[in-house]
């Protein structure tokens, strides 16, 4: 479902992400990243289950270098659960899909 | 013969796992491989790889991963998604706990790999994802311009830390010995790179920031001495610790914790092999967890044709 998981750039972060009504997931990546490239299939069919509840969004860092800096983004995959534009979860690395399952049934 | 759900079960789908999938599966062997995240283990996180053969420009770990997945798919091995919780071992039908059911099977291949072994001091944890990493290919390019530290002397954190100089103005290489235990070619390349500073006989002792990284201290044993050096990351390799909290007491471990095999790749327990990573042995590479794993796929092979007879 790679139609489930919507691109966003700096320039609308504000708009999709902590403006939201649902809750938002976002995956910072980019196409250097080799973990990252393994983490996206994974996003994409989290994006399946949970979509009705939570928005799915990835945002390629390089591309957007504002909005990963805001959030003190060093590292990449970082998974990133917005909730009312608060933070709620974070996980950094590729972790087992339970891991974000747990997650997102935080919300 | 007795209901089992599979002939054999191989725990984790990095180059060891999928290795011993493919011949499994060609062995037309009733096998499943179980990976809890996504397949292709420590390579995922490898920028380049230059000493696999067959790939004579090199290629990068990712690219390498697909291709062996792509392999294995092509002789549709059953791969799924799940973590393995832990074992019974005790009767020759085995029982295995997935997060979500139990399982059994006649013949079991350990693939589970290692993972990066922590230094312990102060600072590590709390700035995990602020500067301090293991992965250079996730990272390296956050921290272009700027200056970082590396903790090693292994192949390892030689090759990591020429892949950060790429991107970082100044890499510190903080090695506690006077000399590095990476491949002379690593060797070679690292002490002709004018970005690479090394601190011999040195510890990390400490890692400071107030959100990210900031500062590190850094110990010279020879003198004792401590200084602060100003870095925006601090990338740590000193070696690996098999991934075997599942694993019960009777399979027999070395003093490090990993899994001792015969010739066979068989463990201390009939049908129970071991292969890559997670086996005592001295050297951890792709090369030579592959290897592992087509020993450790014919040996099961042949102790189910005697099981099923
Ligand atoms: C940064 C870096 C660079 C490297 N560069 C090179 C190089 O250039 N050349 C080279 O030859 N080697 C290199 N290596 C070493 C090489 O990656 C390893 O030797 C190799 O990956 C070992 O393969 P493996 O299958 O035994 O284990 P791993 O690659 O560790 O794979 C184990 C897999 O098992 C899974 N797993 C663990 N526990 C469970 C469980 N309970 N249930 C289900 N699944 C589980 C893990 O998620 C993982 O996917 C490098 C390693 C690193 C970290």
């Amino acid at each position: 479902m790679a139609e489930g998981v919507l691109e966003i750039e700096d320039s609308n972060f504000e708009a999709e992400v902590l403006q939201s009504e649902k809750p938002v997931l976002v995956d910072f990546w980019a196409p250097w990243c080799g973990p990252c490239r393994a983490i996206a299939p994974v996003v994409e069919e989290l994006a399946g289950t949970f979509g009705d509840k939570i928005k799915f969004a990835k945002c390629n860092v390089d591309d957007n270098p504002v909005s990963p800096g805001k959030f003190g983004i060093k590292s990449i995959p970082t998974l990133i659960l917005f909730d009312g534009g608060e933070i709620i979860d974070k996980v950094i690395g590729i972790v087992a899909k339970s891991k974000l399952e747990e997650m997102l049934n935080k919300v | 013969m007795k209901n089992v759900d599979y002939d054999l079960v191989i725990v984790g789908g990095g180059p060891a796992g999928l290795t011993a999938g493919l011949y499994a599966a060609r062995a037309r062997l009733n096998v499943i491989l179980f990976e809890k995240i996504v397949p292709g283990g420590q390579v995922v996180t490898t920028d380049w790889v230059e000493n696999y053969p067959g790939f004579p420009e090199g290629i990068s770990g990712p690219d390498l991963v697909q291709k062996m997945t792509a392999q294995v798919q092509k002789f549709d091995l059953n791969i799924e998604t799940n973590a393995v919780v832990s074992m019974d071992l005790s009767e020759p039908i085995k029982k295995i706990t997935l997060s979500d059911r139990v399982i059994t099977t006649h013949a079991i291949i350990i693939a589970s790999g290692a993972s990066p072994k922590k230094l312990g001091v102060p600072g590590e944890d709390t700035f995990y994802g602020k500067g301090v990493s293991a992965c250079a290919t996730c990272d390296g390019p956050f921290f272009k311009d700027s200056v970082v530290a590396a903790v090693g002397g292994g192949d390892t954190a030689v090759q990591e830390s020429l892949f950060l100089t790429k991107f970082a103005k100044k890499v510190y290489l903080i090695h506690r010995r006077d000399q590095l235990r990476a491949e002379a070619i690593l060797q070679e390349r690292a002490l002709a790179n004018e970005k690479i500073e090394f601190l011999w006989d040195s510890v990390l002792t400490g890692i400071q920031g107030l959100t990210d990284v900031e500062k590190i201290s850094v110990q010279n044993l020879k003198t004792g001495d401590t200084k602060d050096i100003a870095v925006a990351g601090c990338f740590i390799w000193v070696g690996i610790l098999p991934n075997l909290e599942f694993l019960p007491e009777l399979v027999e471990l070395d003093q490090y914790g990993f899994i001792i095999v015969d010739a066979n790749m068989q463990t201390s327990v009939a049908g129970v092999y071991a292969a890559g990573d997670v086996r005592s042995t001295p050297l951890r590479q792709i090369a030579t967890a592959v290897g592992d794993a087509a020993i450790a796929a014919f040996s099961a092979e042949h102790y189910l044709e005697n099981v099923k007879e």
